[in-house]
């Protein structure tokens, strides 16, 4: 009796352990989880706060005299000599009638640097556009420079000691003197979206960015998508069971698992040192990143041809299809959604890809927007990648706006395929 | 510009081609086309197909040989080359020769012989186009004749279009292939010239990464040291990180996901997984920079140790997040894959979840998960932007991950990026570097996905 009560006992305590154990192994669980989404979590929230602020920039209102001596000295007004004119000087004398005790030659190239160097060209634009405003006071907002939009955004720590912040007291001074007179302003940034790269902050945008990735991803994918497309088919359907078509499958799994910087050594020796394809140019990264794309492809294509029941491959046959009819009148369109969802997730990589476009020099500084495949250009997220390496301040609002923008794009395009997914694939 | 009127005049040319065929078969047998062995567009398609495509071979030719001639005949007049001159050298002349002749004679490389040069390029890329003119035109006519020729009541055109598009579909299955034929021939290549500057065994024993090499013969620097044992010590120890984090936190989330969570949970956390997932490796690494390397910094700091701050931890703890989705999906597929029978014998014995888990079900998984991991650490070994942004640029051999340590990815990108001349050991190490990288991967892939289609195998 009491020998009974004693093991029960001692398969209570057992009992209790073993739960204990059982909540603790669910806890490690249900910690990963928490982990990941707290990455997920931390890695957004950072983007997000260090780059929204990147949609806004700072302008400042200033009364410019469109002086005459300056603008059009022989009076000519001819607009191909008012190109050349020297417009900062107008920005500079506007900023000394605003603050007329600087006088100190440091003092003022300091008071010249809160406004953009960008704010010439637009006052030349002003002139080209309208050159009756010539010798009138006209009221117009310029872009801040990076510093000063630094500091009106709130970056830079106004209470801050003088010496460990980038911005000095006379600049704090003069900003907050524009600002209670009104003449500060944060407007949404247009100028993000329709300029080049710069080494400005203010003025760096990521048009060329968005356009060369563009022009990337159309080459990409009108190779990789027939290339692939035609591989698969061939895989599925037609390739006898033997030892080279073994080889191509097992090639094509390994491809997929090759680094991606390999690709980019390939497509240094082979296109660019071979072929003679131009440097940075989108046509050679397009290529590059088509290889690499062509395993994901071949891999969901194949995936979808073969989530066909065989019995449409047989009807078709049937009624006197060949087999080649058969497959591209009927297969082939059935499989379409499922092929085109592969497709996306693969661009959707691709889009994303930087470390092959390194070795095959897109990462040259181009301020112009490229128009054709063959101009060097740079794509999305080697930009992120140039202006992350940069040392300005100012930059790591750019850096996380563009990442926002390319989140953005990805975020879009797999959406895209969930709902293709959803919508079209048929569960046979 | 003119390729681009070629290729249209050859599509023009290959649809007159289809329906002059069309027309033709049916008029061979004098409008009923019963008596024809194919529908009457497959003899179209057979004569566009004849047009077509010997032209497209030609035309690839044509991409393929037309500059490497075009520049051996330009460079073959130039005197300031001979055999000694080296190969950047040959670059820079052949570049500005045809900066020369794109921009005109106003520009400061602009002697008398590289104008003579310019012109002679500029000449023979006429002679090139004019001759690519006629001959594409050539074969685009004579293929359309033999192909309507050849149509007639018997001509099994159905077969032969097939016949050909069979022929294009294993060439599209062939460019995989010649992928990997590529970058093995390519990396070996020059590879194999590196190790002709810097013997293997230092290579690959040598303790110092010292790639900078003088510019000048005189100048006083280093000469270039290349033993790669601190690169590869650097990226194995980024990699454990890694995989410190990801393993357990991807094994334990796949274990939940497919064990315990209900389908409401399951339905937050795969999504969760698929965002970590799809997030570029550029903002993984500006993360890396940005947020986890001060903070660690900060960490270390208050605890009085000193860390750097491009510290090897920072770079693989945001590396082993990155590859936490791998980890998951990879362990969730083989956990499925367990039969229920071994799960429901286990409960009848009295098993408790976390039992069955760990006594019954990760046994049985071990060699898929196993397979998983290796997958995973060559995805880690591989990755470049995350180290690049995050890790270090000297080669410091050291087991401390509180210090700067650099990977083969890091070096890769530092030697090739930027200006490069193509026979310093420099330039070429990086693709000794690629040639050992991709043997590792390739290894650790195949060893990978044999185990685990082994153990798919055990239990279909």
């Amino acid at each position: 009796m009491t020998e009974l009560k004693e093991s029960m006992q001692k398969a209570h305590a057992r009992l209790k352990k073993r739960r204990a154990a059982e909540k603790r192994f669910k806890m490690f669980g249900v910690g990963a989880l928490a982990f990941a989404f707290l990455c997920v979590l931390m890695l957004f929230t950072s983007i997000i706060s260090n780059g929204y602020t990147g949609f806004k920039q700072s302008y400042i209102q200033l009364d410019v005299v469109m002086d005459e001596t300056v603008v059009d000295p022989d009076g000519s007004r001819d607009p191909a000599k008012m190109m050349f004119s020297n417009y900062n000087a107008l920005v500079k004398t506007a900023l000394k009638t605003k603050f007329p005790d600087v006088t100190n030659r440091r003092d003022k190239r300091k008071l010249y640097g809160l406004i953009s160097s960008s704010a010439g060209y637009d006052l030349r634009d002003m002139v080209l556009d309208d050159p009756s405003i010539i010798g009138t006071t006209q009221t117009v907002w310029v872009m801040a420079s990076d510093e000063v939009d630094m500091l009106i955004k709130g970056v830079f720590d106004r209470t801050q000691p003088e010496s460990t912040r980038p911005i000095t007291n006379d600049e704090i001074a003069w900003v907050e003197t524009l600002e209670k007179e009104n003449r500060v302003e944060k407007r949404f940034n247009t100028n993000f979206f329709t300029a080049g790269d710069s080494r400005e902050p203010e003025q760096a945008g990521i048009q060329g960015a968005l356009v060369g990735s563009a022009l990337t991803m159309l080459v990409t994918l009108a190779l990789s998508f027939p290339l692939g497309v035609m591989a698969a088919i061939y895989l599925e359907e037609f390739a006898p069971k033997n030892k080279f078509t073994y080889l191509v499958e097992v090639n094509i799994n390994n491809l997929a698992a090759v680094p991606s910087i390999v690709f980019g050594l390939l497509g240094l020796a082979i296109f660019l040192n071979l072929f003679g394809m131009p440097r940075s140019a989108p046509v050679a990264g397009g290529m590059v990143l088509a290889l690499m794309t062509l395993p994901t492809i071949i891999i969901a294509a194949r995936a979808a041809l073969k989530s066909i029941p065989p019995s449409i491959m047989e009807a078709a046959i049937g009624v006197g299809a060949s087999k080649m009819q058969a497959v591209f009148h009927h297969q082939l369109p059935l499989a379409l959604p499922g092929i085109l969802t592969g497709t996306i997730i693969g661009m959707a990589q691709a889009l994303g890809e930087t470390a092959p476009l390194l070795m095959i020099g897109m990462v040259a500084f181009i301020a112009d927007v490229p128009s054709t495949p063959f101009d060097p250009a740079t794509v999305l997220p080697v930009q992120v990648y140039l202006w992350a390496d940069s040392p300005e301040r100012a930059f790591v609002e750019k850096t996380s706006a563009a990442i926002m923008v390319l989140l953005g794009f990805l975020i879009t395009m797999n959406a895209l395929a969930v709902l293709l997914r959803k919508k079209l694939e048929r569960r046979w | 510009m003119q390729t681009t009127i070629f290729t249209f005049t050859v599509l023009l040319l290959a649809l007159i081609g289809f329906y002059m065929g069309r027309a033709r078969a049916v008029s061979s047998v004098g409008g009923d086309i019963r008596q024809l062995h194919s529908l009457p567009r497959h003899y179209g398609y057979y004569v566009s197909l004849w047009c077509g495509l010997p032209t497209l071979f030609l035309f690839i030719l044509w991409f393929i040989f037309e500059p490497q001639i075009i520049n051996s005949l330009v460079l073959h007049n130039v005197t300031a080359i001979n055999d000694e001159t080296s190969s950047a050298m040959v670059a820079r002349i052949l570049s500005d020769i045809k900066f020369i002749a794109a921009n005109g004679t106003n520009v400061k490389s602009a002697t008398p012989e590289m104008i003579a040069a310019a012109d002679h390029y500029l000449e023979l890329k006429k002679i090139g186009i004019a001759c690519l003119g006629v001959a594409v035109l050539a074969f685009a006519i004579v293929g359309l004749v033999i192909g309507n020729k050849n149509i007639g009541e018997k001509l099994k055109a159905r077969d032969q279009v097939e016949k050909a598009i069979r022929v294009l579909l294993l060439a599209s299955s062939i460019v995989a292939i010649l992928t990997t034929i590529g970058i093995v021939s390519s990396l070996l290549f020059e590879a194999i010239r590196f190790f002709g500057k810097v013997p293997l065994s230092e290579f690959l024993f040598g303790l110092e990464w010292s790639p900078q090499i003088a510019l000048r013969k005189d100048q006083v620097a280093s000469q270039g040291s290349f033993g790669a044992v601190p690169i590869f010590a650097g990226t194995m120890l980024i990699s454990f990180i890694a995989m410190c984090v990801a393993v357990p936190v991807g094994l334990l989330s796949a274990i939940y996901m497919s064990e315990y969570a209900t389908p409401k949970v399951r339905g937050l956390g795969k999504p969760i997984l698929e965002i970590l997932a799809g997030i570029p490796t550029v903002v993984y690494g500006f993360f890396a920079a940005l947020v986890v390397a001060p903070t660690i910094r900060n960490i270390g700091e208050g605890w009085g140790l000193e860390v750097a701050s491009e510290s090897a931890l920072a770079a693989g703890l945001v590396m082993g997040i990155m590859i936490i989705p791998f980890v998951s999906s990879l362990s969730d597929d083989v956990i499925r894959a367990v039969p229920q029978a071994l799960r429901d014998g286990s409960y009848a014995l009295g098993g408790t979840k976390s039992e069955t888990v760990l006594q019954v079900i990760l046994p049985a998984a071990l060699p898929g998960i196993v397979g998983g991991i290796m997958l995973a650490i060559s995805r880690a070994i591989g990755e470049t932007m995350i180290v690049v942004m995050a890790a270090g640029l000297s080669a410091n051999l050291t087991a401390n991950p509180l210090q700067a340590v650099t990977t083969a990815t890091v070096q890769m990108v530092t030697l090739l990026v930027g200006d490069q001349e193509f026979d310093s050991p420099k330039t070429l190490a990086a693709f000794a570097l690629g040639l050992v990288l991709f043997c590792v991967t390739l290894c650790l892939n195949v060893i990978a996905l044999r185990v685990v289609a082994k153990y798919r195998e055990k239990y279909d």
